[in-house]
């Protein structure tokens, strides 16, 4: 989305101090045992001060009520520690956070996992935290941990993942006695009798790129399995190899049938979502985050469903996507122990509940401890990256590959969606790219 | 004793101070120095510091690597350098109409009916109102499904276009949105040009049976043409500048067709995914190259105007 010059800033610390201080005097007045304070220390083991500062891009409604809440529970744990918290706009922080970083570096900072830091982590500015992941309690998030890794060591935690897949309107797929399709020929078949029916096959908003990276990374881990779709976001492939050619050949079949939306490239995914609700495309390909303005637009349970991706080629185990999202402590933090602090409790077992139940983030928790929300899509995802995912979990096609080669890839990928004649142009020119990209 | 007898001075005598000679020259300088401080600070140092990112290889955080003619060359390889460029010669050309319709708008709003200020500012509402509103209103106004766009075209037995989604239309749908509010511009700067039009010279004109476009062309336009150049000059600036178009509408959609060159330059250094500053800096140098051929001609211009007096 296009950067937006909106800036979102809330300081808690007045309220915070403000707090600190109502607690001195309840003390003092000796209505409150020195114990239960003794106590409530004890609990957390150590005793921070000082000033936390953190940056956080959860500026959506739901999200922003989390971060806050978080917060606010992780000061009431430690009192005597000032909390100033700075909200960005999400998008905008995607471009702010390389200046944050190295101007004014706060204590912890939201991010991407996977390849999304390795710009951050090559100039050294976040802080290596393998020490927080050799805690006994971070095995419950050895599901994440690779996401985390780089060069060997751990740059940050997750607090929150979602799956991607087709969300599909369940309502249409009854009427035109349709199934859940589980291989290819049958999602065809399906989108033939959606087509004759004269309604679209799946709605999509290639406006900004990323949409059609979720299309490819589907198509082309089923064509040629997860390894093989990391290798090529890492470069160990060439674009223009017999494989990646199978994957584009499938998406042509889909193409030629006419399955997508006509002028998807003037839409963003908020504005196809539209055509899911009016019933003129039956299914979207999306992450778990566009059920709740697909429920607010009217699709209550009974019309919205999910399913997995199928299987294009059933010798290739299934993988899916489920981005990662996650805290840092800049490498220039003035307060890491307080930092760290806050990140074990950002991943602990009852706040990985807690924040990520429908009521908050309707996502994923990732503390395998955590027990995932009373929701439909949640269980659903839940169940399929946990038993039915054997091949992989990759993050998404802009995380995984550098941030320039995603660029150019995505545009290629809009490109071959509208002009897919234009395939060995398209391919010639990643090439390209990814030789200077990778070679670097 | 040996006190020499003070010699006595009067104060006209006695030799000015350095600056209380030099006095009528310095002030100027003086009342320029801020100025030409953040002139040099802000606009001439980072040219020049531009200049010298162009032959580095840096990301923007970690050490910049010398990488000699290396971004230069890519560049001149590279597609989309060449659409965006392609792309900023028709916006120069096209942008230019907004010179004709102002001239023509404020040529039809010269007049003293009632209520005449309130249609003047009725046409002057595009130039105030942001870029960004513009664009966001044109992209609703241009929407393949619902947009008004296609309904009108439709009424003609024509589309519907997809404009903003179509690589062969985007360029042009940005640029009539643009052209809208350019064309207020210049029409309030004709509106002031034909306030000082000189009477005397209509009159004589008219006695001389001239009228209509002879008039026009013969009398009129050549008493504007300070309004022109400024007119001439803001547009093609504009037209080199555009960017929140672009940023609005289409993000440099679809698959890039749509960009400028200084879109593309955002693209590559500042955006979501780029991270080339060196690359970033050598599109702006050769952004600075092209606009340097306008401003060298203004400039010019201008010099021979004032020797000219």
């Amino acid at each position: 989305m296009k950067p937006k010059k909106k800036k979102n800033t809330k300081t808690l610390k007045g309220r915070y101090s403000m707090r600190s201080i109502l607690k001195a005097t309840v003390a003092s007045l000796g209505l409150l045992s020195l114990a239960t304070t003794g106590a409530l220390a004890d609990a957390h083991g150590e005793k921070l001060t000082g000033t936390l500062k953190i940056s956080s891009d959860m500026s959506n409604p739901a999200p922003r009520a989390v971060m806050e809440g978080m917060v606010e529970r992780f000061g009431e744990m430690h009192p005597d520690l000032d909390i100033e918290l700075t909200v960005t706009d999400r998008e905008a922080w995607k471009t702010q956070i390389r200046n944050v970083l190295s101007a004014n570096p706060p204590d912890v900072a939201n991010w991407y996992a996977a390849n999304r830091m390795r710009p951050y982590v090559d100039a050294g500015l976040f802080m290596d935290i393998s020490d927080v992941w050799e805690d006994e309690s971070m095995e419950a998030l050895a599901s994440t941990k690779g996401a985390m890794t780089l060069d060997g060591k751990q740059w940050g935690v997750p607090y929150t993942y979602y799956q991607w897949g087709v969300y599909y309107r369940k309502d249409i797929y009854e009427e035109l006695g349709l199934e859940e399709p589980k291989t290819f020929e049958e999602m065809k078949a399906n989108c033939q009798k959606i087509l004759d029916a004269g309604k679209k096959c799946y709605t999509i908003g290639t406006k900004f790129l990323w949409t059609a990276g979720g299309w490819f990374d589907y198509l082309n881990m089923r064509t040629n399995g997860y390894q093989f779709h990391a290798d090529l976001m890492a470069g160990k492939h060439d674009w223009d190899s017999p494989e990646v050619r199978q994957t584009f050949a499938n998406w042509r079949e889909l193409l030629d049938m006419g399955a997508f939306i006509d002028n998807h490239t003037s839409y963003s995914w908020q504005e196809s979502l539209p055509f899911l609700v009016s019933g003129d495309a039956a299914a979207i390909l999306k992450g778990n985050f566009a059920v709740a303005p697909l429920r607010e637009a009217g699709l209550d349970d009974d019309k919205l469903d999910f399913y997995q991706f199928p299987a294009i080629d059933e010798d290739i185990e299934l993988a899916e996507d489920a981005p990662t999202d996650t805290f840092h402590i800049p490498a220039g933090a003035e307060n890491p122990e307080a930092a760290k602090a806050f990140l074990r409790f950002v991943v602990s077992a009852d706040n990985q509940t807690l924040i990520n139940n429908g009521d908050n983030l309707g996502q994923l928790p990732v503390n395998a401890n955590s027990s995932v929300d009373d929701d439909k899509f949640l269980k659903e995802g839940f169940e399929m990256l946990s038993s039915n995912s054997p091949g992989g979990v990759a993050q998404f096609f802009d995380r995984d590959a550098p941030a320039e080669m995603a660029k150019v890839g995505m545009e290629g990928l809009q490109e071959f969606m509208v002009k897919p004649d234009n395939l060995d142009k398209i391919l010639a020119r990643l090439d390209k790219a990814a030789k200077r990209i990778y070679d670097k | 004793m040996t006190n020499p007898v003070a010699v006595p001075q009067t104060t006209a005598e006695r030799p000015r101070s350095w600056y209380k000679r030099n006095e009528i020259a310095l002030t100027p300088w003086l009342f320029l120095i801020p100025g030409v401080l953040f002139f040099l600070v802000y606009v001439i140092f980072p040219i020049f510091q531009s200049i010298s990112i162009s032959f580095t290889e840096w990301d923007g955080l970690g050490q910049a690597e010398p990488v000699g003619l290396e971004n230069y060359r890519e560049l001149f390889d590279d597609d989309a350098f060449y659409t965006s460029l392609r792309n900023n010669i028709i916006w120069l050309f096209l942008y230019l109409l907004a010179i004709p319709a102002g001239l023509f708008i404020a040529l039809f709003l010269n007049q003293t009916v009632f209520g005449i200020r309130l249609y003047k500012s009725l046409f002057f509402f595009p130039f105030v109102i942001s870029q960004v509103v513009v664009g966001l209103v044109f992209s609703w106004f241009y929407d393949p499904t619902f947009g008004l766009f296609n309904e009108i075209i439709g009424w003609f037995g024509l589309g519907p276009v997809n404009v903003l989604g179509d690589e062969r239309y985007v360029t042009y749908g940005i640029i009539a949105a643009g052209i809208w509010p350019q064309t207020a511009y210049c029409m309030i700067l004709y509106l002031t040009g034909l306030n000082a039009v000189d009477p005397e010279q209509v009159e004589a004109a008219r006695l001389d049976g001239a009228k209509g476009w002879r008039m026009l062309w013969y009398v009129i336009i050549p008493q504007l043409k300070p309004a022109t150049f400024i007119a001439f000059v803001v547009t093609i600036i504009g037209a080199l500048r555009s960017f929140d178009l672009i940023s609005i509408m289409t993000n440099g959609g679809p698959f890039g067709e749509s960009r400028v060159l200084s879109f593309y330059m955002f693209e590559v250094a500042l955006s979501e995914y780029g991270f080339r500053m060196g690359y970033g800096a050598a599109i702006a140098v050769i952004l600075f190259l092209i606009m340097m051929i306008f401003i060298t001609y203004f400039l010019w211009s201008m010099y021979r105007e004032e020797r000219g007096r």
